[in-house]
């Protein structure tokens, strides 16, 4: 056996580390608590990410917006998010009178437990993989599902008109979205050939002059990508689709009656949610941990990894600073008309994009399917839509 | 194209977000406690109390006629009369205020009570860091703390103050014309109440005078 070199150690680390630890153990304990491990790991890191996303994500809007964002707690600001969590652990927990106090309860912690279970099956660098799941696709798809449920279970138990109201929302939005966030993985699966997440990244972790074999980088593959960002930013109630807390029309929605910690709780869990979804995405068009140029693989793969889920949470961040909220019916039409039909013709064209076999022909082809499909349907949508400034009719 | 207005937002909210890093000019934000921008001449917060020359007390220009305190429309002036009497800046006897309070927390910034003051005595400030931890004494605000010199009344307001300069001193030399004038027909009278021991009537003269 070859001595690993310095870049390999750095590459694999956390393993290392972890098997140090291990190693003091009996033998008998090793795996189960090196996976106990490797769940505190991903239990800590990812709240930590948490925490500095909020505070760039203010700073990062308030710059969007000319102004400074916060800059007051620490050095330009960066402790805002130890104020922010002292501050909601301190604060009063209150729950109404007529809630459903064990449904109350149960939703945040619910929400963050089922985000959380996603994280299990993501690659987040070579061999760092917490369980290696053959069908870790679905794994996380049904994690992701489910929490749908603790978003209409803190909706309906806190017995709030604005809650419910909210609640609803989420799960139409959610269920609309939840097939076009599935059918456009189903086009990397149909590629790929497996529904695990390490093959899929080992499928696309190839080079040919130097770049990557990403899926992005095909035309199917782009337009699931788009289809696929446009379902997660929906799935995690993201800017311009966060309808479901639209706090100028229905005050917080379904975590209105949430305040202290449980509250806290559910922000947690939208951020988090944010970067599963954000890491699944990587790991099914980005190439996972793998770099975007053959001469950078000597950088950890996790730094790729991570970097490629920060610049995800930038794009959500950018698109938040920019972008107004949807209105209902605006967001059911846009994913029952347009993109769940565009996602089912992108399954037709990965079809045929495996069948044709290697060549030019097969991109030309299906970069005029989709590309036209793209025009037409654009413009058919925008016919006879009035892009002017609003007349308002009054009642007489 | 669909999609085309998203692409051009996006552009200008990055424009924004770099920008704003580049350009100082962008970011209109001005740090308040440590940095401030100075308060436009037309600013008004609560009603302060003007006085002329080096000291308040005997420069004060209220006279206590407590129009102010019945015109106030949420009442939140207290005045007390003096007693004795003092020279206003013409040097005519004038009262004082013995007590001239006003409570800022309920002061609503109307200017009712400089619109209605004869005096030009009472005026609006600027400051607005009033806060305190004392929210019954510490916002009721006496006499000395009302009482702010003329020049910080022209620091603040000067077009205004320039004006009621102007005004008081026309008034004053008006004031000091018809003293003189009714010094000199006093001096004519006895004059000529010396040179004729009987006079008639002399009606039409002192009343030209007394004018």
């Amino acid at each position: 056996m070859v001595a690993p070199s310095a870049v390999e150690n750095l590459d694999q680390i956390f393993l290392i580390l972890r098997d140090w630890i291990t190693h003091f153990l009996p033998e008998a304990w090793r795996p189960a608590v090196g996976v106990l491990l490797s769940v505190v790991a991903i239990v800590c890191v990812f709240p930590a990410l948490f925490a500095l996303t909020t505070v760039f994500e203010r700073k990062g809007l308030g710059r969007i917006q000319n102004r400074l964002g916060p800059n007051r707690t620490g050095p330009f600001g960066f402790f805002q998010p130890i104020a922010d969590g002292i501050k909601s652990l301190t604060k009063e927990d209150i729950v109404p009178s007529s809630a459903d106090g064990v449904l109350h309860f149960l939703a945040p912690v619910f929400l963050v437990v089922a985000v959380f279970m996603g994280f299990a099956v993501l690659p987040m660098g070579r061999n760092m993989v917490l369980v290696d799941m053959d069908a870790g696709l679905l794994f996380f798809f049904a994690m992701g599902a489910s929490t749908e449920l603790s978003v209409f279970m803190a909706g309906w138990s806190s017995r709030n008109k604005y809650s419910l109201l909210g609640a609803m929302r989420a799960i139409a939005q959610m269920i609309s979205y939840e097939i076009v966030l599935l059918l456009s993985g189903v086009s990397v699966v149909m590629m790929a050939g497996s529904l695990r997440l390490p093959k899929i990244v080992e499928a696309q972790n190839h080079y040919s002059y130097g770049l990557p074999h990403w899926y992005i980088f095909t035309p199917w593959g782009l337009a699931a990508f788009v289809m696929y960002a446009i379902a997660a930013t929906a799935e995690t109630n993201r800017s311009p689709f966060d309808l479901p807390e639209g706090e100028s029309e229905l005050v917080a929605g379904y975590h209105t009656e949430y305040s202290g910690f449980k509250f806290a709780l559910f922000f947690l869990g939208e951020y988090l949610a944010m970067f599963s979804i954000s890491g699944l995405g990587t790991t099914l068009f980005l190439g996972g941990w793998s770099a975007p140029l053959e001469v950078l693989n000597f950088v950890p793969s996790w730094i790729w990894f991570f970097g490629k889920v920060m610049m995800s949470i930038f794009v959500f961040i950018w698109m938040r600073g920019t972008l107004p909220r949807l209105r209902q019916d605006q967001l059911m039409n846009f994913a029952w008309k347009f993109v769940l039909p565009f996602t089912l013709l992108d399954l037709l064209v990965t079809a045929m994009w495996h069948f044709m076999g290697a060549g030019w022909l097969r991109w030309m082809v299906s970069t005029a399917i989709l590309g036209g499909t793209y025009v037409i349907v654009g413009r058919v949508g925008m016919y006879r839509k009035h892009f002017a400034p609003r007349k308002y009719r009054y009642a007489e | 194209m669909l999609g085309e207005g998203i692409l051009k937002g996006m552009a200008e909210t990055a424009k924004n977000f770099v920008g704003s890093y580049v350009s100082k000019e962008r970011l209109t934000t001005v740090e308040y406690p440590e940095e401030r921008i100075p308060t436009v001449e037309n600013a008004r917060v609560f009603p302060f109390l003007v006085y002329d020359g080096p000291e308040w007390q005997s420069g004060l220009r209220c006279v206590a006629c407590q129009i102010c305190e019945k015109e106030c429309p949420p009442k939140c002036i207290y005045i007390d009369k003096s007693a004795d009497k003092k020279p206003d800046y013409v040097g005519k006897q004038q009262f004082y205020p013995a007590k001239f309070d006003i409570d800022v927390s309920v002061c609503m910034s109307c200017q009712i009570c400089v619109e209605v003051c004869p005096f030009e005595a009472i005026k609006m400030d600027t400051q607005f860091e009033l806060a305190t931890d004392d929210r019954f004494g510490g916002l009721l605000l006496d006499r000395e703390q009302l009482s702010k010199s003329n020049e910080y009344y022209h620091s603040i307001h000067p077009t205004e103050a320039t004006e009621v300069d102007d005004r008081l001193a026309e008034e004053k030399i008006k004031v000091e014309a018809k003293a003189k004038a009714a010094a000199d027909t006093a001096a004519a009278k006895a004059a000529a109440a010396a040179t004729v021991p009987k006079p008639t009537p002399p009606a039409p003269a002192p009343a030209a005078g007394g004018e």
